[in-house]
């Protein structure tokens, strides 16, 4: 008879400390990026929209202003405000269902994507999607997807017309650690780099799959998983605006040049629990407090601060102005009117008059 | 009129919308050196190129998806699937994404894409080689369903297919493709979805049969007429939208209905019109109406087992005798 000491599980198992560890930050000053003060505090002002948006969209999430899930960004701004910082307003962005950072960084409205998760017909989805479901293709950027893995092929498939109509737009397709695990991220890489797509692959690893730890659901180093196909690959430290925009800038190029895909294991860490539903039984305090210490946006502040390249009214003013939008942004939401009735049937095919069984 | 086989008029219809839209492209397993898995797409390779007829891994999952991607992102794809029964790998982003994504990003997202290739059961294939999918994607909002049985309709199908803004699901049959038919030398011939053809007239019953079922309703027809029955055959062609007011218009002629339906019996084809017909022309039945469909059950190897299993002309006419009562 078995005895329980002798048990051989199969998941391995266990609290873990360190989930994801983070590689060096890149060197370079803002100067050596080529960033001005005026790009800095839109870095910040970027950063913390994002921060805010999400902070006061939990607030009203606890307040039963709206249901569905909520996933927070909380924490991995720095990677949203560095890409689109690197990459040209027309390169392709698509991203799975934490999308709210990236619909902000790309543009988006606070209005629009506060009156979204209200499911109000004013907002970044007409009201259709939801906060996992953020599309806002003037921006390029693609949404938005909830199949954990689904949108990874989509994100070639966005590559694939670019290099057919040879238009030089580069796409980069984001999806979480848990998302490597997916069928569909092998079956993308053997095509992506069979076909020389133009696209980079990033995996945010924050170190959770909802509650189970990287090294719990993924069988060695999630990047490595590129060079099976002879993919370029490197980590990243996603906490430092500066080292995501040193390294998408440098890849992106690569890709634009070379046509050849990439994949970056961008590593980070969301402070916030998966969804709101999510106490973080699996994770300890100092692994969170630790992470905290590498904020992303404190660590910009400090930056500009140390060397004196703003004056700390210019940030008071954006943090301020910030606060303010995203107050009009709830009250736009609610004020705003829930789709008309006709909408449930508009937009399933693009015939609106479509006979519709009933 | 020319006469084509069934292969020759769904090339003819590629080939015409590929020179016509320079968006349009084929993918898919074997379709560019190997002529494809059945022919269907020789010679393309060699009119238009490797960046046009693309030879995929198998990977149904990752080369729908691209599909889907490159759709959103302004081509117009033509996805081959050696057949539906190996779709079912990719089927999430048949569903999931070309079903949805119009829907939820507020009518941004427009993704004009084509899934084609063989439906259904072709001989002793085995289970997993013999699903008829149309009652699966017809349940899917945002897509649209066809599933031709004559060479001019697929053509005419094909075509409008290709130039419709949303996902379609395009059926074929292995067992079809050297089946001989007239298709129009009008130029650009369409044929619009949702429109049935009265294909047969009669008035003794109205018999409803689409795909591969439509010629096994012709046989049971030739039979039944040297009985003096005299049946009307409607073949809706597309699946969705499905042209009810055609079939309804008949059975008020006919009074009487047989469907023939190569789906399993729950909540395939036949159920949904049979339920559709009871509706809206219940004063007009002169008899409960009849389903011909598979058993509820996956098809089988055994040559007697598959025969009892695909229906032929004799359950057309067995059900046929059922709704005008002889026996
Ligand atoms: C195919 C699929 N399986 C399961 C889920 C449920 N689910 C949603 S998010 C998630 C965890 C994904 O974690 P990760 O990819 O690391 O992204 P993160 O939440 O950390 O951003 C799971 C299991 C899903 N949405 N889709
Ligand atoms: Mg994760």
């Amino acid at each position: 008879m078995a005895k329980k000491a002798e048990e051989k599980g199969f998941t391995p198992t266990g609290v873990v400390y360190q989930s994801t560890k983070l590689p060096k930050p890149t060197s370079k000053t803002h100067d050596k990026l080529g960033l001005k003060k005026k790009d800095l505090l839109n870095l910040y002002e970027s950063m913390y929209r994002q921060r805010r948006f999400e902070e006061r969209a939990a607030q009203m999430y606890q307040k039963g202003k709206f249901g569905g899930f909520l996933h927070l960004y909380i924490g991995q701004e720095a990677i949203s405000t560095g890409v689109v910082q690197a990459l040209n307003d027309d390169d392709d962005l698509i991203t799975a269902y934490r999308d709210h950072g990236f619909a902000l960084a790309r543009g988006a409205s606070s209005d629009e994507c506060m009156a979204e998760l209200f499911g109000k017909a004013t907002g970044i989805s007409s009201g259709k999607g939801g906060s996992m479901h953020y599309f806002k293709l003037e921006k390029h950027f693609w949404g938005g997807h909830a199949i954990v893995g689904a949108h990874i092929p989509l994100g070639a498939g966005l590559a694939f017309a670019n290099k057919y109509n040879g238009n030089d737009r580069v796409a980069v397709c984001f999806f979480g650690d848990g998302a490597v695990d997916q069928g569909s991220l092998n079956e993308t890489f053997n095509m992506a780099q069979l076909w020389k797509l133009p696209v980079i692959f990033v995996v945010e690893n924050n170190g959770y799959s909802m509650g189970t730890a990287v090294e719990r659901h993924s069988a060695g180093d999630l990047h490595k998983r590129a060079d099976a196909y002879g993919m370029k690959n490197d980590i990243v430290n996603g906490m430092d605006v500066f080292t995501i925009i040193d390294k998408f800038t440098e890849v992106a190029k690569d890709v634009r040049k070379n046509q050849n895909p990439w994949f970056l294991e961008v590593r980070t860490y969301r402070y916030r629990g998966h969804s709101m539903s999510d106490p973080g039984n699996y994770r300890t305090k100092e692994e969170l407090d630790e992470f905290k210490q590498t904020d992303p946006i404190e660590r910009l502040k400090t930056y500009v601060s140390e060397k004196k390249l703003v004056k700390d009214d210019e940030i008071e003013e954006i943090t301020s102005r910030i606060n303010q939008e995203v107050l009009d942004a709830i009250d736009f939401a609610e004020e705003s009117d829930f789709p008309e009735p006709e909408a449930l049937f508009h937009d399933v095919y693009a015939e609106n008059d479509f006979p519709f069984v009933k | 009129m020319a006469e084509l086989q069934f292969r020759e008029a769904i090339r003819a219809a590629m080939v015409e919308e590929m020179r016509r839209d320079e968006s349009v492209f084929l993918m898919g397993e074997e379709v560019a050196e190997y002529d494809g898995a059945y022919k269907v797409s020789q010679g393309m390779l060699e009119e238009f190129g490797f960046r046009r007829v693309i030879d995929t891994p198998i990977s149904e999952l990752g080369f729908s998806g691209i599909g889907v991607g490159a759709a959103m992102n302004g081509l117009r794809p033509i996805v081959e699937f050696m057949t539906f029964n190996f779709a079912v790998v990719g089927i999430d982003q048949i569903i999931n994404n070309a079903a949805k994504l119009r829907y939820m990003s507020g009518g941004q997202i427009m993704i004009p894409i084509v899934f084609r290739g063989p439906n259904a059961s072709a001989g002793q294939l085995g289970a997993t080689h013999s699903v008829a999918y149309e009652a699966l994607y017809g349940h899917i909002p945002g897509l649209k369903v066809v599933y031709p049985s004559e060479p001019g309709d697929a053509k005419g199908l094909l075509k409008t297919a290709i130039r419709d803004d949303n996902p379609v699901i395009f059926l074929e049959s292995e067992q079809m493709y050297g089946l001989k038919g007239e298709v129009s030398d009008e130029e650009d011939f369409t044929i619009p979805f949702g429109v049935a053809k009265v294909k047969r007239e009669g008035n003794d019953v109205t018999i409803v049969a689409h795909g591969k079922m439509y010629h096994v309703a012709q046989q049971a027809a030739k039979e039944l007429a040297k009985d003096g029955i005299e049946a009307e055959i409607v073949d809706p062609r597309t699946i969705k939208p499905f042209d009810m007011k055609t079939v309804i218009e008949s059975v008020k002629k006919t009074n009487r209905c047989v469907i023939v339906d190569e789906t399993h019996p729950f909540c395939g084809i036949a159920a949904e019109v049979g339920f559709q017909l009871q509706r809206d022309a219940f004063d007009y039945l002169d008899a409960p109406i009849q389903r011909v469909t598979v058993p509820d059950v996956p098809a089988p190897f055994a040559k007697n087992l598959f025969d009892l299993w695909l229906p032929g002309p004799k359950q057309v006419i067995e059900a046929v005798n059922a709704v005008t009562y002889r026996s």
